[in-house]
């Protein structure tokens, strides 16, 4: 299919760097993990020499950091309410991980962390568990006004709870297919595209247009989908705090 | 039918079944375009109110073109899997 006979979902393929085995339980060291790795020291990189020089006003990398704090207080402020202020470390270490594992993903023949959709399925998991739990630890039994929106005529609440129900319980997969695919489509677009411009020789230099314009949308894709985490992460939450609406 | 016909089918039908896969993108089309006629046409007759409003813009934007990269996406499955 592609030229040089490998799939383009080749990048994708995880391997063992360092084998750790406990009888059977696998705890390797993959380059999944050495990206995961390689992100979570960047972020605290940025974050804890931003932090350093305590500027009043600030120099670029401290901006940088009270930027990324600023923008996502906002968010957390706007969409959950007051009471969502002690969910904003949880909501920014998703926004800025994800971020940067989508950012670093970017980097030639580098590996895409959230490309795997068991990375980004946990990642929902622990959003909709999470927001579940608290919903129903605030709430009590009136979370389950969450699902019978107020407003609604009686005749039609048999109608409207399981669907509501369902939508619920599609949230965790809609949220985590959404990353996943989204980085997994967009990186391998940009291989088969790859492949046909060796396969077209001279007038390959459509398809290498077509890639540099694509590439740039694809960091795009790669700042928006985090933020569009985070939001709607937030969404959930003021739907679990608040139920009655 | 041997071995390769048999392989060659499956891989004539993968290539099919992507290719219909993809016609599933044409309604992230249809709702992006609505989406940013709708802002532009409130804009116009709103333009301070626009500027609060592109952060909406762009979470619509995203969420409809999650839809379209679901139909990529089952697309590559089909192709590669």
């Amino acid at each position: 299919m592609a030229a040089g006979g490998e799939s383009p979902v080749h990048q994708f393929e995880v391997f063992n760097l360092i084998p750790i085995k406990f009888g059977k339980v696998d705890l390797s060291f993959t380059n999944s993990s050495l990206w995961m790795v390689i992100a979570v020291a960047a972020i605290v990189l940025v974050m804890t020499l931003g932090a350093n020089r305590r500027a009043l006003i600030p120099g670029r990398l401290q901006s940088l950091g009270e930027l990324g704090y600023d923008f996502i207080a906002n968010l957390v402020r706007e969409n959950v309410g007051s009471e969502g202020k002690k969910y904003f470390p949880f909501i920014f270490t998703l926004f800025i991980f994800i971020l940067f594992c989508n950012m670093l993903g970017m980097i030639p023949y580098s590996f895409s962390v959230t490309g795997q959709i068991i990375v980004t399925l946990a990642l929902a998991l622990t959003v909709f568990i999470g927001v579940t739990i608290i919903g129903i630890a605030k709430n009590g039994i009136g979370f389950l006004r969450l699902f019978a929106p107020s407003g609604t005529p009686v005749f039609v609440l048999p109608l409207l709870i399981p669907i509501e129900i369902i939508s619920y319980f599609v949230r965790p997969v809609s949220l985590s297919v959404r990353l996943f695919l989204n980085m997994m489509v967009g990186h391998t677009m940009l291989q088969v595209f790859a492949g046909f411009v060796i396969l077209m020789g001279f007038a390959g230099i459509g398809p290498l247009i077509f890639i540099v314009v694509f590439i740039g949308f694809e960091f795009f894709v790669a700042v928006l989908q985090a933020y569009i985490f985070a939001i709607l992460s937030c969404l959930y939450l003021h739907d679990a705090l608040h139920p009655h609406h | 039918m041997d071995q390769q016909t048999a392989l060659s089918l499956v891989q004539a039908a993968k290539y099919l079944g992507a290719g219909i896969a993809t016609v599933g993108v044409a309604g992230a089309g249809a709702g992006i375009g609505i989406l940013f006629g709708q802002f532009v046409n409130a804009a116009i007759r709103n333009p301070e109110a626009a500027k609060t409003q592109t952060g909406n813009l762009f979470v619509g934007m995203a969420l409809s073109e999650a839809t379209a990269i679901f139909a990529l996406g089952i697309a590559m499955l089909v192709l590669f899997g």
